[in-house]
């Protein structure tokens, strides 16, 4: 039992190749079957997103393995295995599963953190359920990678914070105002990135939307668009104090905000917090509007750097997360130890003998005037049984355990006898010893 | 026994200040946690202290500098835990703690055996007076904390340039926010600490107001306070004006209050 993982991504293929190698949804189901028929692959999963594709699959062996899954992706494509191995990677065993942990974790995506690869790999893995080519360690590696990619998301702020600029804009908000549920933005001018930030703003409870533009007709169509109040550009200035937050936009030449403006406006909102966002280049707002008391102008290139330094905060949470796959792979290998099949059968002795030696004494309780003698053949006929009962079971558990559905005979006898994954690995331990 | 809580609580506020500190350079969350957790224990044992320093001297514990300093690191704890019980500003800690354990390091330094108090002292006044004012001093201890906080933050937004604690610290609309709440409830158990004392002081000394040094500073400290809030609510005072200035009173309260109390000695030097 050896788990797999050729592919490549972003990182290790440019676009050309990856858009070749690409598995529409509606191919992988053929796809996974030809994979375990033609290609001696005991189980597999296909992911395919545009920034990567991985096969990842349980194979006897892992040289034959990992060259079957190339001649496979090589075939399938019809690319040349020439062109294609440069840009592949292979893991295997404990590697691999670390791959996956961190791949479904978000921690191997392009934008660290990004919560739509677990998604995506958990079509991957219900598409190998239907098309039957998910088995025992394909099911449990996935449910683990599952598990780690939902406690990253929650012990860590790995998706907290924003790395796009309009989502950095809406964060710094946040961090002026705490609450945007009682705020008041305005758009001035309105190009598309201001229509990105507004939509981020409204979707984050803002309370107004205000919005101005050299053709008034714009402005009156964003408006109904955002549910806002459309207002005439050359009053604009007069609305400012009813807004806490302006996204500056224009095709303006010089200043449309100036310094004494925003003084005016202040000293009407009792100097209230007001939160400039200048996108336009060149610049819509002196930046001398900064150095106003509670006034926060940040420019495009500001905004550009908050997106460095979120990025950078989130790399610092990479750190804690990928404790917590190292974690999630232990747990994963204890239970894969547990499959061999020398523990289970000594767990499953020592359950039995357990069982038996409790019910014994029980009866020899009950009986009076049981001789030494007695006892003797007592404990030879119930042993015997227990042999005899076990024969059977587990000369055919050790000869399957060496076929392809190995795995799956030893996980339904810990299933069926109730197993403690702990106690075989005790059990393999103390034998050891 | 109250010399082995202190040490205890001496012990689990350092450590809980160096966790804060872990806690403020990496942002992991369990850090935080934990800390939280020390300095909680650390209350606890703090509270012993006080409880058994209170039996051994037989009344409220603040007649030398070493039971003062640390009967108001004691309530300024007390009521960073309620805050954060309501408020939910788990960093705070990272700033009360260090605060906690100055507070607590300086006593040790002092003389802390119980003085017998002069007879004329002895009164129900005592305790409510002493209460009030190092409640009154709390409240301000944890404004100038968030006014700090403010400060920080602001100094990240205004510079453009985020990074470090941007990440960890509230938003400033509620620093400032916690900021005035503290004010609102700092002034008027100053107010009430004035009156108090100037009532006890009549029982004790037969005169209400002396122009003793303790009462003109805290008179002074009043005034600067009532500036303040008078500021914050007519003129539109806020953000960085009134942290900062919320920064400089408590400033000159701590100045004031131990100066006076290592000049004059204890209990204002009605002692002498």
């Amino acid at each position: 039992m050896n788990i797999i993982i050729v592919g490549l991504n972003h990182r290790t293929a440019p676009i050309e190749i990856r858009e070749k190698l690409t598995f529409p949804a509606d191919v992988i189901g053929d796809a996974l079957k030809k994979l375990v028929k033609s290609y001696g692959a005991n189980e597999g999963v296909i992911l395919s997103t545009c920034n990567r594709v991985e096969v990842i699959s349980v194979y006897p062996e892992v040289e034959k393995g990992v060259w079957e899954i190339k001649r496979f992706l090589s075939e399938h494509h019809n690319i040349p295995l020439e062109t294609l191995d440069e840009h592949l990677y292979a893991h295997t065993g404990e590697a691999a599963v670390k791959h996956l942990f961190r791949v479904a974790a978000g921690l191997d995506s392009m934008v660290m953190g990004e919560p739509q690869i677990l998604g995506q790999a958990k079509d991957a893995y219900s598409l190998a359920i239907h098309n039957n080519t998910a088995g025992v360690i394909v099911n449990k590696l996935f449910h683990k990678a599952f598990s780690a990619a939902k406690r990253v998301r929650t012990e860590t702020k790995i998706g907290a914070s924003a790395v796009s600029v309009s989502f950095a804009a809406v964060e710094l908000a946040k961090k002026i105002f705490g609450n945007l549920r009682d705020k008041a933005v305005m758009l001035v001018g309105a190009g598309e990135m201001a229509e990105l930030a507004a939509t981020h703003l409204l979707s984050n409870g803002v309370r107004e939307i205000v919005i101005t533009n050299r053709t008034y007709e714009r402005a009156v169509e964003m408006a109904r668009e955002f549910n806002g109040v459309a207002v005439m550009f050359r009053e604009f200035l007069h609305y400012l104090k009813n807004v806490d937050i302006v996204i500056a936009s224009t095709a303006a030449a010089n200043f449309i905000i100036r310094p004494d403006d925003v003084t005016a406006v202040m000293k009407e909102r009792k100097h209230r917090p007001m939160f400039f966002i200048d996108i336009s280049v060149p610049r819509n707002i002196d930046p001398l509007v900064n150095n106003i008391d509670n006034a926060y102008v940040f420019d495009i290139d500001d905004l550009a750097g908050v997106v460095e330094a979120n990025i950078r905060e989130r790399k610092k949470e990479a750190g804690e997360a990928e404790v917590i796959v190292e974690e999630e792979i232990k747990t994963f290998y204890r239970w894969v130890n547990s499959l061999d099949v020398v523990p289970t059968i000594i767990a499953l002795k020592q359950n039995l003998e357990r069982i038996r030696k409790q019910e014994l004494e029980k009866a020899l309780s009950e009986l009076e005037g049981v001789s030494e003698k007695d006892r003797v053949v007592l404990e030879k006929m119930t042993s015997a049984i227990i042999q005899k009962v076990l024969h059977k079971p587990l000369t055919h558990l050790k000869r399957e355990a060496k076929s392809v559905e190995g795995d799956f005979f030893i996980e339904a006898t810990r299933k069926l006898f109730d197993l403690e994954e702990e106690e075989a690995i005790k059990k393999t331990k103390n034998s050891e010893e | 026994m109250s010399y082995l809580f202190f040490n205890i609580t001496a012990a689990a506020y350092f450590a809980a200040t160096l966790i804060y500190i872990a806690y403020l350079f990496s942002h992991r969350e369990g850090f935080l946690n934990s800390a939280k957790y020390i300095l909680s224990g650390g209350f606890g044992a703090h509270t012993i202290t006080i409880i058994s320093r209170w039996a051994e001297a037989g009344r409220t514990p603040v007649t030398n500098l070493h039971e003062s300093l640390t009967f108001f690191s004691w309530i300024t704890v007390a009521l960073y835990l309620v805050l954060l019980y309501r408020y939910r500003v788990s960093v705070l800690g990272a700033f009360v703690a260090p605060f906690a354990f100055l507070l607590i390091i300086t006593a040790s330094f002092l003389p802390s055996e119980v003085v017998p108090l002069a007879p004329l002292l002895e009164s129900l006044w005592l305790p409510v007076h002493v209460i009030l004012a190092f409640l009154g001093n709390a409240f301000f201890a944890l404004a100038c904390i968030f006014g700090i906080m403010y400060l920080i933050q602001e100094h990240y937004l205004k510079k453009r340039k985020i990074g470090g604690l941007y990440f960890i610290l509230p938003s400033l609309e509620i620093l400032d926010e916690l900021n005035y709440r503290c004010l609102t409830y700092g002034f008027p158990l100053l107010t009430l600490a004035i009156i108090t004392g100037a009532v006890w002081s009549e029982y004790a000394l037969g005169s209400y107001w002396n122009w003793g040094p303790r009462q003109v500073w805290s008179l002074i400290t009043w005034c600067l306070y009532a500036a303040l809030i008078h500021g914050r609510l007519t003129t539109g005072w806020r953000g960085r004006k009134a942290a900062l200035f919320s920064v400089i009173a408590f400033a000159v309260l701590l100045a004031s209050f131990l100066l006076i109390n290592i000049v004059l000695g204890g209990a204002h030097g009605l002692l002498r």
